[in-house]
């Protein structure tokens, strides 16, 4: 079997285990579905008839099969506090963080990339030295403590920008940017820190290969060499290890959200998990894994495709 | 590999008399030659000693002193970092919530270690259809999940507080190791030791033991430095949201969550916290480049 068709069949097995843990997640979790819809005041009759209806008294694995049913079908269930569909609030509220981590890798290739470069090409220059360290801070910072130095600095202090009060980018884009661009920065701050190292090991091992020694031997700049011939070799497993980190960088957007109020997943299961909205907190935390899995799956095929050497 | 793992690996002590002088300690010399590691190793040490000694420094009590009629004050004679918003001293506060931090860490980096070692050594030792189809599997899946969304959905499950938030982090944490440990010991597995182990009847078990793990070790002591680092950053992540430490403990993300609140007229309040978290993942990121250089002399030119 091609290594290739075998990644893609192996995301079955991973997603089945990802979907039984998200399923006993809700079993184990506290709070009981029928007392959050009906109330504690609920007489037992009505308790026991609700419950049946739910299919609560059916054995496990039945309840998981039609849980699962339900969600290949994009039913994820409804709100144990007001009712709404789970799968209409995440269809609110995944694009913001999609813009958000988006946005936050955007500032993260922005700067990793140039960074990288320099610090690569001259490796006894000051430029070596500044990336370093700076790389080093980026990745020791907190981002969210730096996304409130920010506020101290650019909205208290300068009063540049807005604290918080998103607004969606289709109604007024000026403002959706105002809003967004302070935990873009916090967050890709410290993605480009890890990006710039990587770029950097990544590319001084390709400057050593002989095809660069060609390359420079037939009279080309510097710049032409690490542009037409180093880069794209160097950013392959820069690539590969940038879908690994949509899990760290999700992970990361949902204190970012917090801390500047913006409604999206991330807000949506920390505030799902305090009003014990549990389906709701479920259907979060599926919707993080299945984009890992497939974000992880896109870059391992594409990966087969711009470097042939892979697939023999 | 080099010199200082086989050194570690078996009758340590007879090699190293055996070595001549100059090559002694190379391990120990090379990461004294950088300085940042130095640097790394200083902080962490310095971070131990206030652990240990929060007690001692602190000037009141972190929790239950609560000075009344000053609140939210700057810094002063009496409180040197000032006060909160519950008239407690933030000076001392800080000191304990370096005993939280290095707990969080040694919790979750602990059992991410304990358990994902074995099981990846395990694992990449034997092969076959459990490594394939179970192992791997489960590493997958657990890796589909965001650490921090799954700390987040654990803690919640689990109930809250503290110690389960910690638990949860080192749950998210164990896949790494799990990977890490099962690539050391698949490549390890063919190597001639191994063999010639075998050959003279050595078991399973004592060769995981003897010769697998410590030469598997490096890399993951590294891995475990830097994931320290990662710990204490996901503790002060939780309780900053209110998932990890209780708001009226002095863990550096509670007080951070406190501050969160006074941003517009306490701006110093989220500083403190802030500085020292950043300082002591430094210090472990510091440490781990440190021992990486040591351990990979390629690295080191």
């Amino acid at each position: 079997m091609s290594p290739l068709l075998k990644r893609i069949l192996l995301v079955i097995p991973t997603l089945l285990l990802v979907s039984m843990g998200i399923f006993s997640l809700l079993a184990i979790l506290p709070g009981d579905p029928v007392t959050a819809i009906l109330g504690l005041e609920a007489t037992p009759e009505a308790a026991l008839a609700l419950r049946a209806q739910l299919g609560l008294d059916d054995p496990l694995y039945l309840q998981y099969a039609h849980w699962l049913w339900g969600v290949l079908h994009g039913d994820l269930g409804r709100s144990f506090i007001d009712r709404t569909p789970v799968m209409d609030v995440l269809m609110q509220r995944l694009p913001v963080t999609i813009e958000l981590a988006v946005g936050s890798f955007a500032v993260g290739i922005l700067i990793a990339v140039p960074a990288g470069i320099m610090a690569a090409v001259r490796p006894r220059g000051i430029a070596n030295y500044v990336s370093t360290l700076v790389a080093l801070f980026g990745m020791s910072v907190p981002h969210f403590w730096l996304g409130m130095m920010f506020i101290i600095l650019f909205a208290v202090k300068l009063g540049w920008l807005p604290a918080s009060g998103y607004v969606p980018f289709t109604e007024d884009w000026r403002g959706n940017l105002a809003a967004m661009c302070m935990p873009m920065l916090a967050t890709g701050l410290r993605e480009s820190a890890i990006l710039m190292r990587m770029v950097r090991s990544s590319l001084l091992e390709v400057l050593n290969e002989d095809y660069i020694r060609t390359a420079f031997s037939k009279g080309l700049k510097d710049w032409q060499v690490v542009i037409g011939h180093a880069l794209r070799n160097a950013l392959i497993p820069v690539v590969t290890a940038s879908g690994l980190m949509v899990s760290v960088l999700l992970g990361g957007l949902v204190i970012t959200e917090s801390i500047f109020g913006i409604p999206g997943m991330g807000k949506m299961i920390v505030d799902a998990i305090f009003q014990r909205d549990y389906v709701m907190v479920q259907g979060g935390v599926l919707a993080a894994a299945l984009m890992v899995v497939i974000v992880n799956l896109v870059v391992d095929v594409l990966y087969t495709i711009i470097d042939p050497r892979i697939e023999k | 590999m080099d010199q200082t793992i086989t050194k570690t690996a078996d009758t340590a002590s007879d090699t190293a008399i055996a070595l001549p002088r100059q090559q002694r300690f190379t391990g120990l010399r090379r990461f004294a030659g950088n300085r940042l590691a130095v640097v790394g190793a200083a902080i962490i040490f310095f971070l131990i000693l206030i652990a240990i000694f929060a007690p001692l420094l602190a000037t009141n009590d972190p929790i239950f002193d609560q000075d009344y009629s000053n609140l939210l004050s700057g810094p002063d004679a009496v409180h040197w970092m000032g006060t909160d918003d519950l008239g407690r001293d933030i000076f001392s506060r800080m000191l304990y919530g370096a005993r939280i931090s290095l707990q969080a860490a040694m919790i979750a980096v602990g059992l991410a270690f304990c358990t994902g070692v074995p099981i990846g050594i395990a694992s990449g030792y034997f092969r076959g259809f459990w490594d394939e189809w179970i192992v791997m599997r489960v590493v997958d899946a657990l890796q589909a999940f965001p650490p921090l969304i799954l700390a987040l959905a654990l803690a919640a499950a689990l109930g809250g507080g503290f110690y389960n938030a910690m638990v949860a982090v080192g749950i998210g944490f164990a896949p790494a190791f799990i990977r890490l440990a099962r690539g050391q010991a698949m490549s390890i597995r063919n190597l001639d030791y191994v063999m010639a182990a075998r050959s003279v009847g050595v078991g399973h078990m004592r060769i995981m033991w003897r010769y697998v793990l410590p030469n598997a070790m490096a890399p993951l002591v590294i891995q475990a430095t830097f994931a320290m680092g990662s710990a204490i950053i996901a503790e002060a992540g939780l309780s900053y949201l209110g998932l990890g430490a209780k708001p009226e403990d002095p863990s550096w993300g509670s007080m951070l969550h406190i501050a969160q609140g006074y941003l517009n007229t306490n701006p110093t309040l989220a500083l403190w916290p802030g500085v020292a978290i950043f300082a002591v993942v430094l210090g472990f990121n510091l440490l781990g480049d440190g021992i990486r250089e040591v351990f990979d002399p390629k690295l080191y030119r």
